[in-house]
């Protein structure tokens, strides 16, 4: 369903992707891994085109997304993100902030925006918050309110981009509960993450990433425990202290 | 004390004046609403040209904007009123006085505006991008209502500074309440009408000080 091949990207001198190809079934879950400045969180943001590689190739369902005949913005409807920093909209109540691409992308009518909204507050659990303002909200509950942003367009692959690192420790659990659930509805997924219990438990494919390469790809089960690369153990190792 | 009182509280000559006076008040409340319109509502625009990032454009934008900060209010006038006919350009000094002080307050305005457009949270516009927002929606549903918001404070400051300087128009004949004042003033041989005028720019300043007071407030409690 996506296919990224040889993509490379660059900061002035500094090649953050070298050459990064990966290929995502659909309802598959892929975990990536690595270190920071491995390149991980670049590679996902190449994926919708948030950040621009400078060669190489995204496919979506056969949609070449780096051509330029592709219109950009319609592709993305179709590829959910879910960012760090929540990003959520702070003029606008959770409500709201679910249901604006809804209507001013997909121009879906007001009353069924809305109940589609709600619904999607309801898988998060949140069906109870559609009124509160984003900073009347834990950061577990916006993090929430950002994977119903996402969802509530019914993309045919969901981005995570490190989606409970700036989360207090105690809030990380409901925010995993609700993407366990998403990978049990087999939506696909593709996450960048340090939640090792999560990417264990949950991905069908764990990808290692250093240095702007992959280093390593497979199950869980043989990553974690029969990592082939001396550097994937050692990142493991570090990792689990 | 009781000269005191004759010459600069002398109500009897105040009220001699008040019809006239209060002529003046209504002139000067008709320009500064129409300043903080025009100038406000032009400011806003040329922050959105400029957030479209055009090379010339925006350079066009900017070299205006500074000028027009740099030159004092009163040069502009004079300059509006005084030599424009010369190449042709009559305008009526009521006219040259809203054009001048609302390109000024623009001129702050875009550049009040555009500092708020450029400092809300880059993670804004990723997050519209990434559900397949355009350009224009994302700049008129998340980033500049944040913006105004954050341009409250600046915005209405800057604003009361504008709408207090329509005293200047005074000086290109607009027969708004300094320039009534200062004419009660000499044919009255007192400087009563003065105080008069003050008291009655304090009626209509003073509420939009303190309403600007309030509503900073607000924005501040809902901003978080």
């Amino acid at each position: 369903m996506l296919e990224l091949d040889k993509l490379y990207k660059s900061y002035g001198q500094n090649t953050v992707l070298k050459g990064v190809s990966l290929s995502v079934g659909a309802g598959d879950v892929v975990c990536i891994i690595g270190p920071s400045g491995s390149g991980k969180s670049t590679l996902l943001r190449c994926i919708n085109r948030l950040e621009e590689p400078d060669s190489g190739a995204i496919l979506m369902d056969g949609l070449d997304l780096m051509s330029p005949k592709t219109d950009i913005a319609k592709a993305r409807r179709e590829i959910g993100m879910v960012f760090q920093g929540f990003n959520l909209y702070p003029h606008m109540t959770a409500l709201s902030n679910v249901t604006l691409a809804l209507r001013h992308v997909l121009r879906v009518p007001k009353r069924e925006a809305i109940d589609r909204g709600q619904e999607a507050l309801d898988q998060v659990g949140l069906s109870d918050k559609s009124g509160a303002f984003p900073g009347e909200l834990s950061g577990g509950q916006q993090q929430r309110v950002g994977i119903a942003r996402a969802l509530v367009m019914k993309p045919k692959i969901m981005l995570f981009d490190e989606p409970t690192s700036a989360l207090d420790p105690e809030l990380v659990g409901e925010v995993l509960s609700v993407m366990r659930r998403l990978s049990d509805d087999g939506i696909t997924m593709v996450v960048v993450s340090h939640e090792m219990g999560f990417a264990q438990e949950v991905a069908s494919e764990i990808v290692f990433m250093e240095g702007g390469h992959i280093v390593e790809q497979g199950v869980p089960a043989e990553v974690f425990r029969q990592p082939k690369q001396d550097r994937t153990a050692q990142f493991l190792s570090r990792i689990r202290g | 004390m009781t000269e005191f009182a004759y010459y600069y509280l002398n109500f009897e000559v105040m009220a001699q004046y008040l019809p006239t006076l209060l002529v003046g008040l209504r002139i000067t409340a008709v320009l500064a609403l129409l300043v903080t319109v025009i100038g406000i509502g032009l400011g806003l625009i040329l922050a959105v040209l400029r957030s479209f990032r055009i090379r010339l454009l925006t350079a066009a934008i900017v070299v205006v904007v500074d000028i027009l900060r740099s030159i004092p209010p009163l040069m502009l006038l004079i300059f509006a009123y005084f030599a424009l006919p010369y190449v042709g350009l009559t305008l009526p000094s009521m006219t040259a006085a809203v054009l001048c002080l609302s390109l000024i307050l623009a001129a702050f305005a875009e550049e009040i505006f555009w500092a708020c457009i450029l400092s809300v949270d880059k993670g804004q516009w990723e997050a519209a991008r990434a559900t397949g927002m355009s350009f224009l929606a994302i700049l008129f549903l998340v980033i500049l209502p944040q913006a105004i918001r954050m341009g409250i404070p600046d915005l209405t400051n800057r604003t009361i500074a504008i709408t207090k300087a329509t005293s200047l128009a005074s000086a290109i004949a607009v027969p708004e309440l300094i320039n009534r004042s200062m004419s009660a003033q000499s044919i009255a041989a007192s400087p009563s009408p003065l105080m008069l005028g003050a008291a009655l720019y304090l009626v209509l300043f003073f509420p939009l000080v303190v309403g600007s007071r309030l509503l900073e407030k607000r924005i501040r409690g809902v901003a978080r």
